[in-house]
């Protein structure tokens, strides 16, 4: 048994999985704010990315400009989904507010490959990369970056969670709708919030992929690993980012198989669709989702 | 929902009226000349064909499109069980039916409906587990599954060909071969009947309407003594038998199957058409195939327009034509649910409920 690809492959899985968790942090606000699944959150990733990308190669700003310029876009293109596509379809069923994100995505999805091509473009580089040895494991330092930035993301969202105004009234709309309006605060406005904050948390994730291995339309497919990471339940927070961690593992552990013993050149792509399905069946509302079952 | 939009003082007063497809004769005989309209489309007169070849090869794809969009339609319109794995489903037909007429010599003509037995058998088993989701973890275990049976279709080398594909040997009936698009097309109008009147007639029988008062109001409907876990693999088989009947034709039409066709993009098109079509409607489910379909024709001539006048003759815009072909499905679903949630059918009937009461119409 090789022991150090093992252990390579499992801290690329923490990193992978911290970036998993981020994503899905997103998702689970958007879900817990305003009961939307939002099936584009991969294409607000890939968004953010080529819009940082745009900024950096077509208009030569220095990266530290472009970045909250990228950002600034993305929380207006958040406000603007919400208001214009999500806002008339309050009280749908569930059907109609899948297929309206799914329908976003599609067509995100072509109007970035119109717009950027299909071809992976590098990011110009921004900061020195190196290999860094620790306990004798060689990571790259795009990757301990990212790995950092995903850790203080993951710590501001539980200080804006526990101590911030607004992150109060947004746990309490996800509570309860109408003790929150009517104790003051503007559910419109926690939505609008709650989509800015998923789209911007989103672009971060985007750009530190694009960052680390290129902007291309397969950025993108985080969106749909993101699925997978939600077995730790759709209203948990705390359950999304332990999800993308167990995913970039278990992605981590395929890769370990796939290459030493079964040969099957894909396991890293559908392992974590076939632990999803177990979990499922097992726990139908995730790991860590609200209790409420109802007998079906 | 479609049961129950009717004119305002248009009551049914007996059970043999509210059990009727067809209100009144008229709407009976519209249906059968419509049917004969649709035999009459591949007949050439005197050298020159009726419909073009490539229009014909449209029509054939709407019919088992049409067909596989139904089924998801039982399952989502009627049922109310969202499922983002559709296309696999329908794959699945297209395989089966290749492989038991290819590697077991099974007849085309039987093995249509058997690979449409075997998805309905393959429907069961994974709508076991669904049976206990519902709502949003339902459409997330269906994408997994869509995924799982994707990758065992690139896998099962002895089933699909694995990479290479599977080649589907051509129709035949009696020693009489229906091979060309001319012929084929007969067999496929057959079976888009043939599934369109079962699925109107299930929808008038006990098991139809349990399967409606499963979707209005679940808990209602098991004090009803609706046995829920029962009509809800029930509906993931029956969509299943359609999606893979679906996909059978498909594949004795193309000839050859591979698995890359089978993808979850083809599963988001099944529920745009029939979103766009109307959830709850037989004919919408066609409705909404027909425009699915007719979308990228319809882009095509809008640029070809577009041009016509000299505007837009660069390279890059050409180009883009097939990016415009896909946000134009992206944005029909999105305006269509913000603007026409019970799609084309109900649009339908509102037009006809205009012109029946014409000037007076509110």
């Amino acid at each position: 048994m090789n022991t150090t690809l093992l252990l390579q492959l499992l801290v690329n899985g923490v990193i992978v999985g911290a970036l998993y968790g981020v994503v899905a942090m997103c998702f689970v606000l958007i879900y817990k704010a305003s009961q939307v699944v939002n099936f584009a959150q991969g294409e607000f990733v890939l968004i953010g990315a080529w819009a940082c990308w745009w900024l950096v190669t077509s208009l030569n700003l220095p990266f530290w400009i472009s970045f909250p310029f990228c950002l600034l876009f993305m929380s207006l293109l958040g406000v603007l989904v919400q208001i214009v596509v999500l806002r008339p379809l309050i009280g749908e069923p569930v059907i109609s507010i899948v297929m309206v994100t799914i329908g976003l995505s599609i067509f995100f999805q072509a109007l970035l490959r119109w717009i950027f091509g299909v071809f992976t473009q590098p990011f110009p580089p921004v900061f020195a990369t190196q290999t860094v040895s620790i306990l004798g494991l060689n990571v790259e330092s795009a990757y301990l970056m990212s790995l950092a930035i995903s850790i203080v993301i993951m710590a501001g969202f539980a200080w804006f969670f526990k101590y911030s105004r607004f992150g109060l009234a947004m746990r309490a709309t996800a509570f309860d709708q109408q003790v929150a309006q009517s104790l003051g605060v503007s559910v419109r406005q926690v939505f609008a919030v709650a989509w800015a904050i998923s789209a911007v948390v989103s672009a971060l994730a985007g750009v530190v992929v694009g960052l680390v291995s290129g902007v291309s339309a397969s950025v993108a497919t985080v969106g749909v690993k993101v699925f997978p990471a939600v077995i730790g339940g759709l209203e948990s927070i705390v359950g999304a980012v332990l999800g993308g961690l167990i995913i970039g593992l278990l992605e981590g552990l395929a890769q370990f198989f796939d290459a030493e013993y079964l040969h099957f050149g894909n396991l890293i792509t559908i392992a974590p669709f076939y632990a999803m399905l177990l979990i499922l069946l097992i726990k139908p509302y995730g790991l860590f989702g609200s209790k409420n079952i109802e007998r079906v | 929902m479609a049961l129950s939009v009717r004119p305002a003082g248009d009551f049914r007063v007996s059970y043999q009226q509210d059990r009727t497809i067809f209100p009144t004769r008229g709407s009976t005989l519209w249906c059968i000349v419509g049917i004969l309209f649709l035999c009459l489309l591949p007949l050439q007169i005197g050298g020159k064909s009726l419909v073009s070849s490539y229009w014909l090869a449209l029509v054939i794809q709407i019919a088992y499109y049409g067909i596989a969009a139904l089924g998801l339609n039982i399952l989502v319109g009627f049922t109310g069980q969202i499922s983002l794995g559709h296309s696999a489903f329908f794959g699945f037909g297209a395989f089966m039916s290749a492989y038991l007429s290819g590697k077991h010599g099974v007849p085309v003509a039987l093995s249509i409906p058997l690979a449409g037995l075997a998805t309905g058998l393959l429907g069961v088993i994974v709508g076991l587990p669904a049976a206990r989701l519902k709502g949003l973890y339902l459409a997330i275990a269906t994408l997994a599954s869509q995924f799982v049976l994707q990758d065992f279709f690139s896998r099962a080398e002895w089933f699909t060909g694995g990479a290479s594909g599977a080649n589907a040997a051509p129709f035949s009936l009696f020693g009489y071969s229906l091979s060309g698009d001319r012929k084929y097309y007969y067999v496929v109008l057959f079976y888009l009947v043939i599934m369109y009147v079962f699925a109107a007639n299930l929808v008038r029988t006990r098991d139809g309407r349990a399967m409606i008062a499963v979707r209005d109001h679940y808990l209602s409907a098991e004090i009803m003594g609706i046995n829920l876990t029962y009509y809800r693999i029930l509906a993931f088989g029956i969509s299943s038998v359609y999606a893979g009947i679906g996909g059978a034709l498909m594949a004795h039409y193309t000839s050859f199957v591979s698995a890359e066709a089978f993808d979850l993009l083809l599963s988001i098109n099944f529920l745009a058409m029939i979103i766009i079509g109307g959830l709850g409607s037989v004919m919408g489910s066609l409705m909404g195939t027909v425009f699915i379909l007719f979308l990228p024709e319809f882009m095509q001539s809008i640029v070809r327009g577009i041009q016509s006048f000299g505007y837009a003759q660069s390279a890059a815009f050409i180009e883009g034509l097939a990016y415009m072909k896909e946000m134009a499905i992206g944005m029909a679903i999105v305006l269509f649910l913000i603007f026409e949630p019970d799609g084309l059918a109900a649009r339908w009937r509102k037009i006809k409920a205009y012109w029946k009461l014409y000037p007076f119409s509110y």
